[in-house]
């Protein structure tokens, strides 16, 4: 293959779009992110709006019409509303809260592990320690654990998943960082005598981001995924702000009577999102991988 | 190596006093037990009455105090919502969970291992591309959505397997277990390959991994120069030089299995600890969260530890402890 002169932006394009699969992953999402974005303005109905719902319409299987001419193309729930208006908004909630937890995180993980790296000693000591107890026990313990002690609400969800996963951008980027800063550049920044924050965060943190944003891409379906089981077990998000996995955890209960639809199209739309973001990631640690690289 | 273990011993004890603390910090601020305990018409002196029966107008210091006596000795206090040793509730509830975990994992490594070595050692067939795609999928799909279409499929729809509880269950050594009756098995069936799916996923990664490693070494192709079977070079030389890792794997991953049956115990009704807890958060049942976590803890950190020492057993290149290094 032939690169041209057009900088490492276009080189990466050419490698990432080597993969179908990837391409068909990256469309996807692109489209499930852009639902989430338009939910308010493409959605049937506002599912949350009380005065747009009609208990009669409840448990309408999916392509039923209402009393009033309405087709409900994916059903509706015990409450009357619109499966997809409500995954739709489920979407919104479910992508918001994987992806703000995701982004603060990685600023606090890569923080702590470029300063655990960077100086060393105690202090490297001390962060790693708590790193690796942290570790030690499985995210969705600590999280339920969390959740427990904090209560419901969206903030609270993003505090517990912020909690379990800084460690892992932490470990991530104390190992890439502690291989950096034996290269010359570091060490030529050092003789220019250059100030300490400026060297770590222009010189050492650029070098450091390609292993991150593979793992935070792999983040986020975590924690998407997370997110929605502990709403599916009552205790994440409150019914006033239903992401997917409470829409599934809310039909639960109708799957047995053979209503199907009220947990099946959240539970599909859940499973698109996590796949789209995992084949996207999965070629984005081959393209940022130069050991991979022919 | 006895060094090792007092030291090891000592961190632990460390680590679940420091646990213990922090969750209890934690589960104290969580509302007021009273407040779902007592009538709601109950007067003050009755709600007072109530908080001082469960010892909760102490300060905050003393209660924790008195938590760590009552711990030293094995009370872990009492369930507020059951009036019954928080202790003795778990450990009732044990067996269920172990026997599901433990059941898990052996499908897990039954299924997983084979399947890995077949990805391994045909990376590009066909049915090594297929094994591959079926464990990204067992990564990728979260437990508790695996557990609902299980659900869909082999109770509404095919009616073959029943959707809740253990079934019969049959005494083995004075502990219920399920998987002696035939009605026990239907129950066990659907949570344990869906708690089993994860671990599965992971085995297959690891053994394929291994196995691709292994069979480019030059004992496997001396193996095959002397002219020994397939089955031989593949079942002896390569499987007993990549499993150490994968014990190690199964060892640790054994304590996940047990905090993930936390859903899949939710979903499929399955009374074990996990549902306890589950429970016991929505009631403010405090002793009861942390008496689980305790117990959860100590069962973590004594997992690591034998697999620590096994795999000092196995692989005779590790040594345990840094003093053990200087000889």
């Amino acid at each position: 293959m032939s690169y041209s002169s057009d900088g490492p932006w276009a080189r990466f394009r050419a490698d990432f779009a080597e993969s179908r699969l990837a391409m068909i992953g990256l469309a996807l999402l692109t489209m499930v992110i852009v639902i989430g974005l338009l939910a308010p303005v493409i959605s049937p109905q506002n599912p949350y709006d009380l005065a747009q719902l009609d208990v009669m319409d409840s448990k309408l299987a999916p392509g039923e019409n209402s009393a009033e001419g309405k087709t409900y193309w994916l059903g509706t729930d015990d409450q009357g509303r619109d499966m997809l208006s409500g995954i739709f908004y489920g979407l919104r909630i479910s992508l918001g809260v994987g992806i703000a937890s995701t982004v603060l995180a990685l600023a606090a993980g890569l923080v702590l592990g470029l300063v655990a790296a960077y100086f060393g000693g105690w202090v490297d000591t001390l962060i790693m320690r708590i790193v690796d107890i942290q570790l030690s026990f499985p995210a969705i313990l600590i999280a339920l654990i969390l959740l427990a002690v904090l209560g419901q609400g969206v903030d609270k969800i993003v505090i517990a998943l912020v909690t379990v996963q800084w460690a892992y951008y932490a470990r991530t980027v104390r190992s890439a960082a502690l291989v950096e800063r034996q290269k010359e550049y570091i060490e030529a920044a050092r003789v220019l005598a250059l100030k300490q924050g400026r060297i770590v965060f222009r010189h050492l943190l650029p070098n450091c981001l390609p292993p991150l944003i593979v793992v935070a891409t792999v983040q986020v379906a975590h924690a998407i995924a997370l997110e929605a089981t502990l709403s599916f077990l009552g205790l994440g998000l409150p019914i006033t702000e239903p992401s997917l996995g409470l829409l599934i955890s809310n039909g639960f209960q109708y799957l047995l009577s053979g209503k199907y639809w009220i947990s099946f199209y959240p539970g599909l739309a859940l499973l698109l999102t996590i796949m789209a973001i995992n084949l996207v990631a999965d070629q984005l640690r081959d393209v940022l991988n130069p050991r991979l690289r022919k | 190596m006895l060094a090792y273990a007092i030291r090891r011993f000592g961190q632990s004890i460390f680590v679940l006093v420091l646990m213990s603390f922090l969750v209890f910090v934690g589960v104290y601020a969580i509302g007021n037990p009273v407040e779902l305990l007592v009538n709601p018409q109950a007067d003050e002196a009755e709600r007072l009455r109530a908080t001082a029966a469960l010892g909760l107008d102490k300060p905050f210091l003393e209660q924790y105090w008195v938590f760590l006596k009552g711990a030293a000795s094995g009370d872990l206090g009492r369930s507020f919502v059951f009036n019954v040793p928080a202790l003795g509730l778990i450990l009732e509830k044990l067996p269920a969970t172990i026997e599901l975990a433990v059941v898990a994992m052996v499908m897990a490594i039954l299924a997983g291992i084979p399947l890995g070595l077949i990805a391994g050692l045909k990376p590009d067939s066909f049915i090594g591309r297929g094994i591959m795609a079926g464990s990204i999928l067992g990564f990728s799909l979260p437990t508790f959505w695996v557990g609902l279409v299980l659900i869909m499929i082999f109770s509404v729809y095919l009616g073959w397997l029943p959707s809740n509880g253990r079934g019969e269950t049959v005494m083995l050594a004075g502990i219920p277990v399920s998987f002696m009756t035939a009605d026990g098995l239907a129950h066990l069936a659907m949570p344990a390959f869906n708690l089993a799916l994860f671990k599965l996923s992971l085995l297959i990664r690891l053994t394929r991994a291994g196995a691709r490693e292994a069979v480019l070494q030059d004992y496997v192709k001396f193996a095959r120069a002397k002219g020994l079977s397939q089955s031989r070079v593949i079942g002896v030389h390569v499987l007993k030089n990549i499993l150490i890792p994968i014990v190690t794997v199964i060892g640790l991953e054994l304590g996940s299995v047990i905090a993930f049956a936390i859903v899949t115990e939710s979903i499929f009704a399955w009374p074990g600890t996990g549902k306890l807890l589950i429970d016991s958060i929505n009631q403010l049942d405090r002793p009861v969260i942390v008496a689980y976590l305790l117990v959860i803890v100590t069962l973590f950190i004594a997992i690591n530890f034998v697999v620590d020492v096994l795999y000092s057993l196995l692989d005779p290149r590790v040594r345990l402890g840094s003093t053990a290094s200087a000889h």
